[in-house]
């Protein structure tokens, strides 16, 4: 936790309203997004109990397996999802436009689907349902119908681009309100979506302090799932499920499961609504300038994704081989400081933040060589030096580069830090963004008495040499896999 | 009855032989602090060149790039050295010896015997060349991830590093590549161990920075599994403070303590604080200030007669970078005789040597400990710097403060496992510096 949103949560505890950490929302939000509030039976690992599902809040398509228990049902409940879910996927995948006019431009869907769950528990079930069903057969002794395997791909790829920082795909909505606003409790309280919400739009005519303690009740505000409350597992969902397995003739089953499918809306419909009122509030936070361009990035993900999808691709492996796992962490943590660097180059509440840890400073500049040259191998090269007096502690040294968000990050390189009486003085030459001449473009260079901030933080950008691909693997660690095809007895469940 | 000298020379042919004449693919070193680990990767290094082999030498930060880059090139007349670094690298004056060519492609150091480059500098190197031998130095600090990539340049590889430094870090959560034998977040060592469990790696005997002081200790609660012993005797080494305090503080007792016995703990009253807790950064401040004040004398096999402590054989050290800017500022408030003190975190500290550390403990006046605060690379960089004593600050109550907080991080089946734990390693010091402590008052 920074200082600053310690602060926050201190001042949001003290004044029992929430604050705002960041002046933006560094999060793209779709026109359509799709929400999924998902349910899940106690006791076993990912079984699907129910969902509300759907891009339109007033009318959501409710999923109730028709017999939790029973594993086949699961693979109908995925089948359901994927009815609900692929087709708003082909939807966007369909509409398509140029990335530019040249004859070396891609195409690129016009806008890319985005799901929400209520938490991150959410994202977990989907990556579980996903891995439940991708590696499914659609053919022989064992099929499901390809829907249900393409729904396990598709979920996969969401999950797994719900571990990018900067991911618009799929989106836990307690984190993304955690992202922007600090409320006067727990980080632990905050994982519960009803209590985070009642902080930040607490029912007509109550207060922040009696909507959290009316959170409290999940008689009133269900859990946002997919575990359901286990008083309401233990005096309405088991003997609903009892009678389910009792009923003699279809006509009494599906009386039990419209009781059923009743009592399990009422449990969601709650969530539902708040993970909407979510996506409502953060829709009206200005949007950082920034994101655009990560919304343009997913959006090429989610096109070259489809297209690998529509030829056939095989489902993601169960496990990374040695390169694929070494590229994914080099994307991850890439995508992370990129990610971080925009944040801070976006938005002065973050680069405040910086200031405080001593990553960042800012300052006036008492003094300025702006026509400053020194020889360079080839021909003299314009390095003017600016001088900025700041009153920030920073602990960055001589020989740091360091970066200038107003001016779309320009490098600049420590020269000298001097202390004095009321700060420091520090010394910097510039060494880019100024045009290609011996003298700077005009703007470039920053005028004497202007503010400045600088910050260390900078998105990284690492050429480097390919990642072996799996045949490539070298001895080191442990050479190329055996190959394995699939066959159709790898689905029959090991009972031992 | 061998001398620890000998016992060493005896190792260092081994490994020699063990990597030119064994056919191995790959052969791992380990080293406690200060056994000669950048000795070893120069000398076989410059071995292997005058035999008239090329030799690829992979080190993970641009100062030990440069520290090597002058090793070898001494040892090496007349042979060219190249120093492959990024576009724009500006070598230190002492780099630049007659026979050492700087580039940042390795095709324009074709007639190099012997290049070295940081990891992050060859895991870009485009090249249709190979290198039949490879010695990486830090092998544990460097990421499995690097290996993957820069593994086909090399044909036989030596790994040398010291097991108990820190273990590389990622801002990512790795829990998806948990247990996999190839995890990328895991050090280069332990996943070539993990794959070729036939390699056992070899182990340097003698520790030449240690003192008999620390070694037992180094020893008992970071390497348990390891054998080595210190390179010199306990009458070898011994600090002389001259100048007794007027009024003797705390400070001044535990410099005397210290002097005496290796160790000292500086035991401040028992609070809870931001980390850069202004008492304990003061007093942090004033051990290394006084060490310099009463004239602190050092004597030992380099020096045998004494030589007068300075500043510059002083470090020291703290777990987070604020830590270290408050101390800074300390030492600066406390005048010229403070300039010169190295302080640093942790991190930069690795492989580093100094006379006497003070080391700001990581777990003092905090509410809690974190993984970051529990590992015992941390720790054990910053006890294991020094060659005469170790001076720790910490407020009281950090052994209460691990009872409440043992390691919580999740098991993974198959997972990488590192004896000892931190919990483990950080209550082994904690009861060796109970016998050395001296309590400020309120």
């Amino acid at each position: 936790m920074t200082i600053l949103t310690s602060l926050a949560k201190a001042l949001a505890a003290y004044s029992m309203t929430p604050q705002q950490l960041t002046v933006y929302r560094h999060l793209h939000i779709s026109s359509k997004p799709i929400v999924i509030v998902p349910l899940t039976l106690a006791g076993e690992t990912n079984a699907p109990l129910a969902a509300m599902v759907g891009p339109d809040r007033a009318r959501p398509t409710l999923i109730v397996t028709r017999q939790p228990r029973n594993r086949a049902e699961r693979i109908e409940f995925a089948g359901r999802l994927a009815s609900e879910l692929l087709f708003p996927i082909e939807t966007a995948a369909q509409q398509t436009q140029a990335t530019g006019p040249g004859p070396n431009a891609r195409l690129r869907v016009v806008d890319a689907p985005q799901l929400w769950v209520p938490n991150p528990a959410g994202i977990e079930f989907i990556r579980t349902l996903g891995r439940m069903t991708r590696l499914r057969f659609i053919e022989g002794p064992w099929a499901v119908p390809k829907k249900v395997r393409d729904l396990g791909i598709w979920l996969t790829w969401f999950a797994e681009q719900a571990e990018f920082a900067d991911t618009g795909a799929l989106i836990a909505a307690t984190q993304a309100i955690a992202a922007v606003w600090a409320t006067g409790q727990s980080d632990l309280e905050d994982g519960n979506l009803a209590a985070q919400m009642a902080w930040l739009a607490p029912p007509e005519g109550m207060d922040v302090a009696a909507a959290v303690s009316r959170a409290e009740n999940p008689q009133l505000c269900p859990p946002a799932g997919p575990s359901t409350d286990p008083t309401f597992d233990r005096l309405f969902l088991e003997p609903a499920l009892r009678d389910l397995a009792t009923a003699r003739n279809p006509a009494a089953h599906n009386a039990v499961h419209r009781r059923l499918t009743a009592m399990l809306e009422e449990q969601m419909r709650p969530t539902w609504e708040l993970t909407w009122t979510a996506i409502d509030l953060l829709r009206d936070v200005p949007e950082a300038p920034r994101v655009p361009k990560r919304w343009e990035q997913q959006r090429d993900r989610f096109t070259s994704f489809h297209r690998y999808v529509a030829d056939g691709g095989r489902p993601q492996a169960k496990r990374d081989s040695a390169g694929r796992s070494a590229q994914r962490l080099a994307e991850l943590e890439q995508r992370m400081a990129a990610f971080e660097a925009q944040r801070a180059y976006d938005d002065p509440l973050v680069i405040a933040d910086h200031r405080l840890t001593g990553e960042a400073f800012a300052g006036q500049v008492v003094d300025v060589d702006p026509a400053r040259r020194v020889p360079g191998l080839r021909r003299n090269m314009l390095r003017p030096l600016v001088t900025v007096a700041t009153g920030d502690q920073t602990h960055l040294d001589v020989g740091q580069h360091v970066y200038d968000p107003a001016r779309n990050g320009q490098q600049a390189v420590i020269e000298s830090v001097t202390e004095t009486e009321d700060g420091w003085r520090i010394e910097l030459e510039l060494h880019n963004q100024m045009g290609s001449g011996l003298t700077a473009k005009p703007g470039s260079v920053p005028t004497l008495g202007e503010d400045v901030t600088y910050t260390s933080v900078t998105e990284t950008f690492v050429r480097r040499r390919p990642w072996p691909t799996r045949d490539e693997t070298p001895w080191t660690h442990g050479g190329p896999p055996p190959d394995s095809t699939p066959v159709v007895e790898d689905a029959a469940e090991d009972w031992s | 009855m061998t001398t620890p000298h000998d016992r060493a020379e005896i190792k260092t042919a081994q490994i020699l032989t063990a990597f030119t004449d064994g056919g191995h693919r790959g052969v791992v070193v380990d080293s406690p602090p200060g056994a000669g680990k950048s000795t070893l990767v120069g000398r076989v290094g410059t071995e292997i060149a005058a035999a008239g082999d090329p030799v690829a030498v992979v080190a993970q930060t641009n100062a030990q790039v440069d520290d090597l880059v002058v090793k070898i090139a001494n040892r090496l007349p007349g042979l060219p050295v190249g120093r492959l670094s990024r576009d724009g690298y500006q070598p230190p004056p002492t780099v630049l010896l007659p026979n050492v060519q700087v580039a940042s492609r390795v095709d324009d150091l074709p007639d190099c015997r012997v290049v070295v480059g940081t990891a992050a500098k060859w895991a870009q190197v485009q090249t249709a060349r190979t290198w039949p031998w490879a010695i990486v130095d830090e092998a544990y600090q460097m990421r499995s991830d690097m290996l993957l990539l820069i593994v086909p340049l090399f044909e036989q590889m030596l790994l040398v590093g010291d097991p108990g430094q820190l273990d590389p870090f990622s801002p990512i959560d790795g829990e998806r590549w948990a247990g996999l034998p190839w995890d990328p977040m895991q050090s280069a060592v332990a996943v070539l161990l993990r794959n070729n469990p036939h390699i056992v790696p070899h182990e340097l005997p003698v520790t030449w920075r240690l003192p008999a002081s620390a070694t037992r200790l180094v020893q008992t609660a970071f390497y348990p599994f390891s054998q080595f012993a210190p390179g010199t005797h306990d009458g070898e080494r011994a600090t002389h403070v001259p100048t007794v305090g007027i009024r003797r503080t705390a400070v001044d007792e535990v410099i005397d303590l210290a002097a005496g016995s290796g160790w000292g703990f500086l035991e401040l009253p028992h609070r809870n604080t931001l980390r850069t807790d202004a008492e304990t950064v003061a007093a942090t401040a004033d051990v290394a200030v006084r060490l310099l004040q009463r004239g602190t004398e050092t004597r030992c096999e380099q020096a045998p007669g004494g030589r007068r402590l300075t500043a510059a054989r002083i470090a020291v050290g703290a777990a987070h970078r604020d830590q270290v800017a408050a101390i800074t500022r300390a030492l600066r408030a406390r005048g010229e005789i403070a300039d010169g003190i190295r302080v640093d975190t942790a991190n930069r500290l690795q492989g580093a040597e100094f006379d006497i550390t003070v080391i700001l403990h990581p777990l003092s006046g905090r509410i809690d400990a974190t993984p970051f605060h529990l590992t015992p690379g941390r720790l054990c960089v910053l006890t294991s710097r020094h060659r005469h004593a170790c001076i720790v600050v910490g407020r009281r109550g950090i052994p209460e403060l691990l009872d409440a907080h043992p390691g919580t991080e999740p098991v993974h089946l198959k997972g990488f496992i590192k004896f000892p734990d931190g919990w483990e390693a950080n209550q082994a010091v904690l009861a060796h510096l109970a016998n050395h402590r001296v309590s400020a008052p309120h």
